[in-house]
């Protein structure tokens, strides 16, 4: 990273526009930054305050912070794919300047001194990390983890991630204790018991390429149970990763019943589909799979009617050996934080005319919604400056070699993007530079 | 497929008509009895993950009758069971000399991976529920010693497709040569899935509806352990699709009857219809020599 020379206590942000999804605000305006905090915002040569420094940001977006709300960092214990330092500097580097980082690392947390620990300055995080921790103690399904004392400790969700909550009476109870704690359970849905052995997405492509299947009912019939207890318990259900078309359409059934139920979406999803994998490519291997056409048709669908509340990366980095295995034996995941924001732009605003708008919604007030991060998400004076500012026309090749992260699993490796971040923005602080 | 040694074979998925005709032209020409020493001074090693009882020796009497020296690597007794990667155990065999690899191994895609990473041939001899591609090619050299052509003939395929690696090769190879496949057994080992595999694939339920006009039928190996895992009842299985003289007779009268070996007489057929003279079994094995000769032959005069 290049470092910037802002050091001043004050900055004028000039002639950027400006992409506010809860103000509905699109237009050139300026913003001041004071202390680290939004100072003011206002129409182009409005602001009143005085600034020591300014930046002039004609023809770049400028948006609240990108809040990617599945990530995993793999500490503590895999830190031979990916440290909270490392996974952090390629959340900036993709315009991030919030990760709420998965449980399933070694340990798992499902304590509050993990959830501590991983909040702990030493861990080096250039970016705000935000723990989402254990629905069960060592997800293992067994026995539910203290909600309380974990949301005391600064966890902003509850999953299980990787595992899905199978246990139906477990799932009712935690949706249960959601509702009181306003603690958002975040489910990996996936009935397990249906993708033994699979690898891949059941279908056309799994049949020829003699790989087990993993059945798109194996997530939809999950979600659509999952769905009715969220509706009885009046918990918010988050489900992580949605892939197929049906579970989008009990996700859309669920909130027109004014269930609390919200999803996200990875930008894998929405830009592949499972002939994708070729000849065995494992790096286009993850979990949920990658699904047929017409589950990303929905996708998409889902993206620009604003049926999907989020984008997240599901971040998941694996060191190269691991990757370059039998198909069946490669471990599921593929990282994404520097791809999601050209990704985004190039295939939904790009192929598909979504809104620019409402692309930064889903990185931005979507998942601060969905995990209630007060005062993240928006651009409301008071606010810590979180601000990504990004190149909408600009293409750019991507190349994992030259990635932060420790780990090179991208099916995207190559790939020319439109849409490329130029600086990242955390409370006030340079994290990431690129123009 | 671009940075791939020449002379590998992965699949028959991947190989057009032409490749294919000029390995079986290649296969009429290779005599087991006087061979041509093409392989002379050459190293083929035998990479085994899988048991394997005829085309492990096959592949070795091919090579070895084309002057080749063979070695075989399997599973137990290697630093495989050590757990040595498939990647680094390629490399040790490339810098032991190997000239060409043939794998067989239980994942699909493997011999893929192997070929990707090394500037020799690799040779697919079975990967997981892939391909089997040999096999393919010496099914077609046989029914080409017993029809004209392959174009237009109908082709019956009983038994459990979906774990086959033998039915996945033979219908791109079929599908590419010009034959109309139908794939016959349960939905469980049959899914409607399979005819998406190549153009002219059917599914089919009943026997003796396939077999009518049938001038080939292929039987696979049924696995009694995998009836049991799919729910399906032996009694229920033989009822339906084993293969009896008296059902034989519904196909062509020239019909040739095939089966990849290993059989299991009473199960997908009868001792009686194995043993028939419309019974080409032994014969494939036989054949299996020349064509895995014109494979080896070619892998190494391509590289």
């Amino acid at each position: 990273m290049r470092e910037h020379g802002f050091k001043a206590d004050s900055l004028l942000i000039k002639g950027a526009r400006v992409i506010d999804p809860l103000s509905r605000l699109d237009a050139e305006w300026d913003l001041l930054l004071r202390e680290g905090r939004i100072a003011e915002l206002a129409p182009k040569h409005r602001i009143r305050g005085a600034a020591e420094e300014t930046f002039d940001a004609r023809g770049l977006v400028l948006a609240p912070g990108f809040i990617d709300m599945h990530v995993h960092l793999r500490e503590p214990g895999q830190s031979q794919k990916e440290t909270i330092a490392t996974g952090t500097a390629a959340a900036a580097a993709g315009g991030f300047t919030s990760v709420c980082c998965m449980p399933n690392t070694s340990p798992v947390i499902d304590s509050q001194e993990w959830v501590r620990w991983l909040q702990q300055p030493e861990r080096g995080a250039r970016v705000n990390v935000f723990p989402i921790a254990a629905a069960t103690m060592q997800s293992q399904g067994e026995a539910l983890t203290d909600f309380p004392a974990l949301k005391r400790a600064g966890a902003v969700g509850i999953s299980d991630d990787g595992r899905p909550l199978l246990d139906g009476k477990l799932m009712r109870q935690a949706l249960q204790l959601s509702s009181r704690l306003k603690l958002t359970v975040i489910q990996h849905a996936e009935d397990t018991r249906m993708t033994v052995s699979g690898s891949m997405h059941e279908g056309a492509t799994s049949f020829r390429l003699g790989l087990r299947g993993m059945p798109g009912a194996a997530e939809s019939a999950m979600v659509e149970r999952d769905v009715k207890l969220a509706h009885s318990s009046g918990g918010h259900l988050h489900i992580a990763h949605l892939s197929t078309a049906d579970a989008l359409s009990f996700v859309r059934r669920a909130k027109r019943a004014k269930a609390r139920v919200t999803c996200e979406v990875t930008p894998h999803h929405f830009t592949l589909t499972d002939q994708d994998i070729g000849d065995y490519d494992t790096n286009c291997k993850m979990n949920p799979p990658l699904r047929s056409a017409a589950d990303r048709e929905a996708i998409l669908a889902g993206l620009a009617d604003g049926s999907i509340d989020a984008i997240a990366t599901d971040h998941a980095p694996h060191a190269a050996q691991e990757k370059q295995m039998e198909f069946e034996r490669a471990p599921f995941g593929v990282t994404g934080l520097e791809t999601a924001l050209g990704l985004a732009i190039s295939e939904l605003h790009g192929k598909h005319q979504v809104p620019l708008i409402r692309i930064v919604e889903l990185f931005t007030l979507g998942p601060a919604r969905v995990l209630k991060l007060n005062g993240r998400g928006t651009l409301v004076p008071g606010n810590q400056a979180d601000l990504t500012i990004f190149d909408p026309k600009r293409r750019w090749t991507f190349e994992a070699a030259a990635s932060l992260s420790k780990s090179r699993n991208t099916p995207f490796d190559g790939w020319r993007l439109t849409g490329r971040l130029a600086m990242t923005m955390v409370s006030g602080r340079i994290v990431h530079y690129a123009l | 497929m671009s940075n791939l040694a020449r002379g590998c074979l992965l699949g028959i998925e991947h190989l057009d008509r032409k490749d294919i005709f000029s390995i079986l032209q290649l296969a009429r020409r290779m005599n087991p009895s006087k061979p041509p020493p093409r392989l002379r001074g050459r190293r083929v090693l035998l990479l085994f993950y899988e048991p394997s009882t005829r085309t492990r020796s096959s592949f070795e009497v091919a090579a070895k009758a084309l002057g080749a020296v063979t070695v075989l690597v399997q599973a137990s007794g290697s630093s495989i069971e050590k757990g040595e990667s498939l990647l680094d155990t390629g490399y040790t065999l490339r810098a032991l000399g190997a000239d060409v690899i043939v794998i067989r191994h239980p994942n699909a895609g493997a011999a893929m991976l192997l070929a990707r990473h090394l500037d020799i041939p690799v040779v697919n001899a079975g990967d997981g529920m892939h391909e089997h591609p040999s096999q393919a090619l010496l099914d077609a050299y046989t029914i080409l010693r017993h029809k004209r052509t392959i174009d237009g003939l109908r082709v019956l395929i009983v038994g459990d497709i979906y774990h086959s690696r033998v039915a996945r090769s033979a219908c791109f190879l079929l599908s590419k040569l010009g034959a109309r496949v139908t794939l016959c057994g349960p939905p469980e080992f049959v899914p409607d899935i399979a005819s998406t595999l190549a153009p002219g694939i059917a599914v089919g339920r009943d026997l003796q509806e396939g077999l009518r006009g049938c001038d080939v039928v292929m039987l696979l190996r049924v696995q009694t352990e995998r009836l049991a895992g799919e729910k399906i009842g032996l009694d229920q299985y033989i009822a339906g699709f084993q293969m009896t003289s008296g059902r034989l007779k519904w196909a062509k009268k020239d019909a040739i009857l095939m089966h990849p070996g290993p059989i299991i007489r009473g199960l997908e057929l009868t001792g009686e219809v194995a043993d028939s003279p419309q019974s080409v079994i032994v014969e494939e094995v036989a054949n299996g020599v020349p064509v895995r000769m014109a494979i080896l032959a070619r892998a190494v005069e391509k590289a």
